[in-house]
């Protein structure tokens, strides 16, 4: 780690809502602090009712926290800005525009002084690198919702924000389609090296895609317990990263955070609120590999030769 | 095997001929069993009581009315083109004057909780009032009859037309808001790029109420004032005992009504969206 400041950091962050019948507030997270560096990928999971999205939407500007705050390049966080784009769960894409029109919604905002020319152009590069070149001109009730989805990315990243903010962009979409999407997401990421802070559920997604995870105990009174380092060599792909010697240990130990460990440190007081940081993959480096796994790991090699 | 529509024309004509053909058959003067007296030949016809007449007469009197509509032959006859033309100017220049009001305040309605709550009691108690109640302090303050149809016109159209917009722009949903919120669009780019896009389907549902509503009102208001006008038209003819005339102005009625509808239908189109 470098002295370097971080793009964004989140201090000490807390959201609590006052109870209905005069009883202690209800707190959903409390002192939650969160560092993202310059072109990192970082998802955050955890069970429903910690507090992810909150977290997020006050990151992007939309929802306050009830103390702490978020410091951008040296700026606190005081309602949305195009810095910080955002991809919802839902879409939000305007249906009486086509999807060409809903990305030059987001690039004129971005680039008022441009002509119509350079909007529409720009906006369809962002389209055909999510795959969408044929049917820019279609309305989104006309398009599925692997579709839309595209289309929604293609608007945030078009906008070029320094942190991008994805709220469970995939929660609504099959398997399949969410496949095909997290392939395009990481191709159109590493080409613009944009900084992202994702929440999702899907543990798969989350060591294909980030840097690191961010694990989040269960509310009330959530925090962050551990960051871990997805230690997986990139550029990764859907078809091979389960072939890599570490990546069921990442998985297992996400996996056993969230079905064991989460709900008992929930219950745990402690002191000290900077999240543990945890390599699942670092004693492998050194250490001679069981055999079996050594096998899987050559076979991995050879057909990317 | 005929398309649906096809065979929705050929029930509607059967049920068109059946209707006219009972009408024509109930509505014939009884046959004179002995020569008519010159009295009787004063009255058109053997018939000690007046009766409906009978579609054949009113389709050719619509034929004549019709082939010649603009004509103007002094106050009491003139075409039948001239009289709606009144009452649509009437109706138009009262409804675009509603909606420039409507609309607008619709949207701060709308928009802000602060101004749904302080003016939503003056709503509600001058809505339901009827727009020919308006008539006489209308006639009073403007004092001019013609202005005051307008007036009417203007005051009935308009709470279709600003509950309906206060409700779209209230009801825009907030996902987009937030949108426009992250793409830090000014108030002003939200109302006209968001908001009234969104809120469109909405408002035109009001704008077409409205015109109904409008057009019915019309109707009354030129019975009331006189003059011109297919309201007054109508009133004019059942004084001159001239019932193929009004049973002619009140298919007039419809067939305008329906027009004026199919175009706001038109436009409701154009701004409809699918979610």
């Amino acid at each position: 780690m470098t002295d370097k400041k971080p793009l964004v950091s989140v201090e000490g962050l807390s959201k609590a809502y006052p109870s209905p019948n005069k009883g202690p507030d209800l707190v959903v997270f409390k002192d939650v602090n969160i560092a993202l560096e310059k072109g990192e990928f970082v998802c955050i999971i955890g069970h429903s009712g910690c507090g992810k999205s909150t977290i997020l939407n006050v990151l992007a500007g939309l929802d306050e926290a009830s103390s702490g705050g978020v410091i951008m390049e040296g700026k606190e966080v005081a309602g949305p800005s195009l810095d910080r784009g955002v991809v919802f769960q839902n879409y939000s894409l305007m249906p009486w525009l086509s999807a060409l029109q809903n990305v030059n919604f987001g690039v004129r905002a971005r680039f008022p002084s441009w002509s119509a020319e350079q909007v529409e152009a720009h906006s369809k590069k962002y389209l055909e690198m999510v795959g969408l070149s044929t049917t820019m001109d279609r309305k989104p009730s006309q398009l599925s919702g692997g579709m839309r989805q595209r289309v929604s990315i293609a608007r945030a990243f078009a906008t070029q924000p320094k942190l991008l903010l994805l709220d469970e962009p995939f929660g609504a979409l099959d398997a399949l389609t969410r496949g095909i999407i997290q392939d395009e997401l990481i191709k159109i990421w590493s080409e613009s090296q944009q900084t992202v802070f994702m929440i999702t559920h899907d543990v798969d997604e989350a060591i294909l895609l980030a840097d690191r995870v961010l694990l989040m105990t269960n509310g009330p009174e959530a925090k962050i317990a551990e960051s871990v380092t997805i230690n997986l060599p990139r550029p990764r792909q859907r078809s091979n990263i389960i072939e890599h010697p570490g990546y069921y240990k990442i998985r297992n130990h996400l996996v056993d955070f969230l079905v064991n460990r989460s709900g008992e440190l929930a219950l745990r007081e402690s002191s000290d609120n900077s999240p543990v940081i945890v390599d699942p993959t670092d004693d492998m480096t050194d250490e001679p590999e069981p055999t079996d796994i050594k096998l899987v790991a050559s076979e991995s090699e050879q057909p990317a030769a | 095997m005929m398309s649906l529509n096809m065979r929705a024309t050929v029930v509607a004509l059967v049920f068109l001929a059946v209707l006219l053909g009972l009408w024509e058959a109930m509505n014939q003067p009884p046959e004179a069993s002995e020569a008519l007296t010159e009295f009787e030949l004063l009255m058109g016809g053997a018939d000690d009581q007046a009766r409906v007449p009978p579609p054949s007469q009113v389709l050719a009197l619509a034929w004549q009315e019709l082939s010649n509509p603009f004509y103007d032959a002094g106050p009491n006859d003139k075409g039948i083109g001239i009289q709606l033309a009144y009452s649509l100017y009437r109706v138009l220049t009262g409804y675009f004057a509603a909606a420039l009001i409507a609309i607008p305040l619709g949207f701060v309605i709308g928009m802000s909780p602060l101004m749904y709550r302080a003016l939503n009691p003056f709503i509600q108690v001058l809505r339901p009032i009827s727009p020919l109640a308006w008539m006489p302090l209308a006639l009073f303050i403007i004092k001019d009859s013609e202005q005051s149809a307008i007036f009417v016109i203007f005051i009935c159209s308009i709470w279709p037309m600003l509950i309906n917009t206060a409700f779209g722009v209230a009801n825009v949903r907030s996902d987009w808001i937030r949108v426009a919120q992250t793409h830090e669009l000014s108030p002003w780019r939200t109302a006209w790029s968001v908001i009234l896009p969104a809120a469109a389907p909405t408002i035109l549902t009001g704008m077409r109420i409205s015109i109904g509503i409008a057009w019915l009102v019309i109707v009354a208001a030129e019975m009331l004032v006189g003059g011109t006008g297919i309201g007054y038209y109508v009133w004019n003819e059942w004084n001159n005992l001239d019932l193929n005339s009004v049973i002619f102005s009140i298919l007039m009625i419809g067939v305008v009504g329906m027009l004026l509808d199919m175009a706001l239908s038109a436009v409701s189109r154009l701004v409809a969206y699918e979610e």
